[in-house]
């Protein structure tokens, strides 16, 4: 949240620039194509996983996937719990 | 056990989704597990009125399909940590929402919440069915308006006859949320009443939310109205409406026309 609307958006009154400003930001995302932006983040997901994977074993239901979309830039975060390696756990 | 509930009406702009968040907000708040599961696959709008809508990475539709697991998919409120919400997919494609598919994911659900609460789309077609088919409670969010009681009577009757429940030759429980219930309306006339809309449609009354500003600062803000003011008329409401969810006898409150206090000052006078 902007420091604008952060700022205006405690007062009763004014919830209409925070709706504004949310939209702005979504319908951006959502305008770039149908579904490409979603696409892009499970082929990056993916792809990034097979590479850690080509080193160490990685449970699925280990991997977190969280994203933040923001005005000018998106923040993808992928946390991936790393079991303690044993040298005979290497592929 | 988990209970699963849908969130239904027939008729679009009633407060399906609206009721979904701040139901779900309401019984989190009480520290229950709950999920939230958005069924308007196409038409995504539960992200948006829970302000997760800048999270969402995959949907209801990549779990089905296998592309992600379901605790990839779940996106847990920055505000109350025992509420989650489960996004639709915004694919045109509506058949990408299979019974099979559904099936295994209420069932995953059901395994990891105390509350899984679907949002139904508008109308009673595929999307529909399927956001009713697994439920053990629906909430029939109705208006006191012509319209909206005949639609919410249709969904009554698909509730008693294509849902699992009644296929299995058993019942959900069914309860009426009235809502954007206007006092003052009401106290001219101009509305349908209470009693009317009751008995015309015989389930028990599960709450009235009054038709109130708060609702709208709510979705523009992107938190559920329990949330952004918990003090307002139509969060009460609510509150109230989850606490009897949950099996507490509370007399359902009939808001009033809220006079000011110049008003108030005057009628004393009289």
């Amino acid at each position: 949240m902007s420091l604008f609307s952060s700022f205006f958006g405690r007062g009763n009154k004014t919830s209409a620039p925070v709706a504004r400003d949310r939209l702005q930001i979504l319908l951006a995302h959502e305008r770039t194509g149908d579904g490409t932006e979603s696409d892009l983040l499970s082929k990056l997901h993916a792809e990034i996983l097979q590479v850690i994977k080509k080193h160490i074993p990685v449970d699925q239901d280990k991997v977190q996937v969280k994203l933040d979309r923001g005005n000018s830039v998106s923040m993808l975060e992928i946390d991936i719990e790393v079991p303690q390696l044993k040298s005979s756990d290497r592929p | 056990m988990a209970k699963v509930l849908v969130v239904t009406s027939g008729k679009g702009g009633v407060g399906k989704t609206t009721s979904t968040a701040a139901l779900g907000a309401a019984l989190a708040q009480t520290g229950q597990n709950v999920v939230v599961v958005d069924f308007d696959v196409g038409l995504r709008n539960l992200d948006l009125v829970m302000g997760a809508e800048r999270r969402v990475v995959f949907d209801l539709i990549n779990v089905i399909q296998g592309d992600a697991k379901l605790s990839q998919a779940l996106i847990r409120d920055k505000r109350i940590e025992t509420l989650s919400i489960l996004p639709a997919s915004q694919t045109r494609d509506k058949d990408a929402l299979t019974a099979e598919g559904v099936a295994k994911v209420m069932q995953e659900l059901r395994e990891k919440f105390d509350w899984v609460i679907c949002d139904s789309p508008a109308g009673i077609e595929r999307g529909a069915q399927l956001a009713m088919y697994h439920a053990d409670y629906a909430v029939v969010v109705t208006n006191p308006e012509v319209s909206s009681v005949r639609d919410s009577d249709r969904i009554i009757g698909m509730l008693d006859s294509t849902t699992e429940r009644a296929k299995a030759g058993g019942k959900i429980e069914k309860y009426l949320l009235l809502t954007r219930y206007d006092p003052a309306r009401a106290a001219r006339g101009e509305m349908l009443r209470i009693e009317d809309v009751l008995e015309i449609l015989s389930i028990p009354l599960l709450g009235i939310i009054p038709e109130s500003e708060e609702v709208l600062r709510a979705s523009n803000l992107g938190a559920p109205v329990t949330i952004s003011s918990p003090d307002s008329p139509p969060a009460r409401a609510y509150a109230e409406a989850a606490r009897r969810l949950e099996g507490e006898k509370l007399e359902v409150t009939v808001p009033t026309e809220r006079k000011g206090l110049f008003a108030r000052l005057f009628k004393g006078r009289g």
